[in-house]
């Protein structure tokens, strides 16, 4: 199987390069990136902020900064990372370019509002770190009050505009993907025969228009409540500290939803490429990502078991949260029905995708014990549920994301990565990983609360281990920025289909022209449409 | 390297126990998907030509199998959870009453007979304790992890928690509600002790007053009794005001037409925000206290009413 590298004089990428032609372009694919360099700088933000975390935890009395500058980084960190990098990242960037390529379309429904979002995300976006470096918040990302409203100096009301003006970024993207999805699918591009991609982004589309708005009430209320005293919930004007966190989980627990839906999404064309197999339930893995979207709007009180919510409302929603459980599992028996009997390749995007689906299915395991009311109890608000969140974002969500990113990489760059070292750094970020947080898991268990800059000294130990780890995933994080960096000049000349996968992106030339496809494509089969096993066997 | 956690109460055991049927789950489920992964990869590596045969037509039989599957198992992991929680934060009626104030960044705590102490809470073991918590600021979590139990402590609100010490011993208390810069120093340890020596203890470091001995103090001190009657004496002033002899634990009659079951919370809200819920049939004229009676001396009023309980109402 030879295949001709056609090398395009002219792509995307070479037609105009002037700085204008970058900053005002509503080409789909040029957006993409400039939000790969956006939240790639957010990352490595957040990133710096955790690794000072884990220096200072080396020792039980903290081993570099004092308490409030310590509370001072987990603050920054919960709020870059949540709301600069995990929740836009998938969609904004690998979702931006891809999905007008899954469809056969030329671009996305709207692309002016397109670039108008990635102006409100930066604008937010460094508004909202420009008032963390400034006035030093330290109310942790989850804001609850009074402490936000009444008892620190920082400067909530303007981090909280930073990402409330943000949030209109992530809710013009999800009006894009959803009307996109409806109007542009290539002609004969039923709605079975879309990619699982576009049913995940789809899902995620949904959340971001439902949810986003939520949030940006709850910190309208926040500020209100800040400059004007009006009781919403202090309760010395009358307010209810609860009625926050009601509001703040009711946007939050969906966001993880966000967060962790475009992953799977990744998962399902990454694996059926690379076993070059029909994806397994197909309709079951596109339905779960509708149900979870929408069960994942009635599980917010599992954040607030020992909150001092009724006995009622806790079993409730505990049942509620395994509920929602259940059709993650259905996607990972899907995902192991598709590797059944297919022709396995252990290239780069692969082995992120079975470290995702390792990783997932522990962060997904470890949520089972905190759902559990008389399990949660002992276990929230400690190290344990800071390790279960992190397999999910960090394990889950950042694997699939570099998992999509090498796998796209060709298509995005035109050239081919080096292999070798992706393949490392992959292996490298699973060890580092499980060697980071899952020493957290036991020392939640033993009891180590979260957000605690000092501990007592029998928990050092496994904080050595914790922090050790993190510098091994530091330097496999780091590692893709220097090998990535040096494919974009030095890299072999990609085909237009290197991985021999199915889905509209690869018929077109790597990388594609600002136009996509010279003619919009005719879909006439099924999505991942590889030969059956016993085609293959008769044929050879 | 410490990997257990010391079981101190009636309890810790049933939530280890939960625990450990997670974790088995778990574990069967991890070496299913490892296992199938490691299994696949290698029998169906793209170099291998074993013969893969035909793939099975029929997938939704086996959809609905594991879906099927996992809604029991996750039923009734929901169940056990659910069961041990509620009697988790079940206290029985006999448990003995110790109040909790939060505050940035410490712990301050009174026991009935006035002793009081700070970042450190001692108990009788073998018996039911039941902490009555609030907080003077912002929000706070006390969390024992020895007994594995915590619930977090509001303002404005008192919220309950209870254990039943078993091993005699001194455990961590963790504050796990973050709270502002020195979260990580509103730590403090609980003692469990013999019941002599418990009873020791409250003679050693007997408070100068019981609680209700301080609360009834207080409630000549800071005016009450100017308006309302308690116990035998008080009232009879200018401005007409319900008796508070009886009034704990019975239902109220207020002026919107509804009842309401007078509880901590319900003496507390009367006296911070009076204006609130008004008694039927009384004038709205009773002066807000908020901001000039702190939580500690709230709890000592409170202790007081609550005495007047077995009065009767008069
Ligand atoms: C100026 C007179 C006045 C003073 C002083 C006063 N109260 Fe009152 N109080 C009232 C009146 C009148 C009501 C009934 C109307 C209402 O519910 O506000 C009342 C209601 C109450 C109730 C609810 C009684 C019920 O039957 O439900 C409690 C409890 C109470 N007061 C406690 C206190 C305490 C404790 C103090 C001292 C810190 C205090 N009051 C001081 C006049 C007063
Ligand atoms: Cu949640
Ligand atoms: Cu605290």
């Amino acid at each position: 199987m030879s295949v001709t590298v056609d090398t395009p004089r002219v792509s995307y990428l070479t037609e105009e390069n002037t700085i204008g032609s970058w900053l005002l372009t509503t080409d789909h694919k040029r957006i993409a990136l400039l939000y790969f360099a956006s939240i790639t700088g957010f990352f490595f933000l957040g990133g710096i902020a955790a690794a000072l975390m884990r220096i200072n935890l080396l020792t039980p009395t903290g081993a570099i900064v004092s308490h409030e500058m310590y509370n001072r980084l987990f603050t920054m960190h919960g709020v870059v990372m949540v709301w600069f990098f995990l929740v836009p990242a998938i969609p904004v960037t690998l979702g931006n370019f891809i999905v007008p390529l899954m469809l056969g379309a030329r671009d996305l429904a709207f692309p002016k509002l397109n670039l108008v979002s990635w102006y409100l995300f930066m604008t937010g976006g460094l508004f909202a770190t420009y008032s963390l470096f400034a006035g030093g918040l330290d109310t942790g990302w989850t804001f609850y009050t009074p402490l936000s409203t009444d008892y620190t100096k920082g400067h909530v009301v303007a981090v909280a505009i930073g990402i409330f003006i943000s949030g209109f970024s992530s809710i013009a993207t999800g009006v894009n993907f959803i009307v996109s999805i409806h109007r542009l699918r290539a002609p004969g591009m039923g709605w079975y025969r879309m990619p699982l991609m576009l049913w995940s982004l789809y899902a995620t589309s949904v959340i971001y228009v439902l949810a986003t708005p939520v949030l940006a009430m709850t910190l309208i209320l926040l500020g209100f409540e800040t400059v004007f005293h009006v009781g919403i919930f202090d309760q010395r004007l009358g307010g209810d500290p609860l009625l926050f966190q009601h509001l703040f989980w009711f946007y939050s627990h969906p966001a993880v939803y966000i967060m962790i839906l475009p992953g799977f999404g990744v998962m399902s064309e990454v694996l059926t490429t690379f076993s070059q197999k029909g994806i397994f339930g197909y309709k079951f893995i596109a339905w779960s990502s509708v149900a979870i979207a929408v069960i994942s709007f009635f599980v917010w009180g599992h954040h607030m078991f020992v909150a001092g919510t009724s006995v009622y409302s806790a079993i409730t929603f505990s049942l509620l949260s395994f509920m929602v459980s259940v059709p993650s599992a259905i996607k990972v028996f899907n995902w192991l029905g598709t590797l059944h009997k297919g022709y396995i390749k252990f290239d780069a995007p692969m082995l992120y995708a079975l470290g995702f689906l390792g990783l997932f299915t522990i962060g997904g395991l470890t949520g089972l014990f905190v759902a559990a009311l008389g399990a949660d109890v002992h276990l929230t608000q400690t190290y344990f549920v800071v390790a279960h969140f992190h397999y999910i974002m960090v394990g889950g969500m950042v694997s699939a994301f570099f998992a999509g990113l090498h796998y796209w990489w060709p298509k995005i760059t035109g050239r081919l990565y080096p292999e070798m070292w992706a393949r490392a750094a992959a292996f490298l970020i699973f060890f580092g990983f499980n060697l980071t947080f899952f020493p957290q898991f036991i020392l939640g268990y033993l009891g180590m609360p979260r957000r605690y800059a000092a501990y007592p000294p029998e928990f050092q130990v496994l904080n050595v281990l914790s922090s050790a780890g993190s510098t091994i995933l530091a330097v496999a994080y780091l590692m893709p920025v220097f090998y990535l960096g040096y494919s974009l000049r030095h890299g072999a000349r990609s085909p237009s289909n290197p991985w021999h996968a199915t889905g509209l992106e690869w018929k077109t030339q790597s990388p594609p022209r600002t136009e996509n496809f010279p003619i919009i494509p005719i879909v006439t089969e099924p999505p991942y449409n590889y030969p059956r096993p016993e085609d293959r066997t008769r044929a050879a | 390297m410490t990997l257990t956690l010391t079981s101190a109460s009636v309890h810790s055991a049933e939530v280890d126990a939960l625990l450990a049927g997670l974790l088995l789950m778990s574990l069967a489920v991890l070496a299913l998907v490892f296992g199938l992964i490691w299994t696949y990869a290698i029998r169906y590596r793209a170099g291998n030509t074993e013969d893969r045969g035909a793939i099975g037509q029929k997938s939704w039989r086996i959809e609905i199998g594991w879906t099927v599957a996992t809604l029991v198992v996750f039923f009734a992991l929901f169940v056990w959870g659910a069961d041990l929680y509620v009697r988790l934060y079940t206290a029985p009626g006999n448990a003995l009453k110790i109040y909790v104030v939060g505050k940035q960044w410490m712990w301050k705590v009174e026991h009935e007979g006035g002793q009081r102490e700070i970042n450190a809470l001692h108990v009788p073991v073998g018996r039911p304790v039941q902490l009555i918590m609030t907080s003077e600021d912002v929000i706070h979590d006390f969390s024992i992890p020895a007994f594995r139990i915590k619930h977090d402590v509001l303002p404005g609100r008192y919220e309950q928690l209870w254990f039943n010490a078993q091993t005699p011993g001194s455990y961590h208390l963790f504050c796990t509600q973050f709270c502002g810069t020195d979260h990580a120093a509103m730590i403090g340890e609980v003692v469990a002790m013999q019941q002599a020596d418990y009873a020791r203890w409250l003679t050693q470091n007997g408070g100068s007053d019981t609680l209700v001995a301080a609360g009834r103090d207080l409630f000549t001190r800071y005016g009450c009794s100017g308006c309302h009657q308690a116990g035998p004496t008080g009232g009879g002033g200018t401005v007409r005001a319900p008796s508070l002899n009886g009034l704990y634990g019975s239902p109220v009659p207020l002026a919107d037409g509804t009842t309401v079951f007078a509880d901590d919370k319900y003496i507390r809200d009367s006296i911070l925000l009076p204006a609130d819920q008004i008694v039927a049939s009384y004038a709205p004229v009773m002066p807000s206290f908020s901001g000039q009676i702190g939580e500690d001396d709230l709890i000592k009023l409170i202790a007081f009413i609550k005495s007047l309980a077995a009065e009767g109402p008069s």
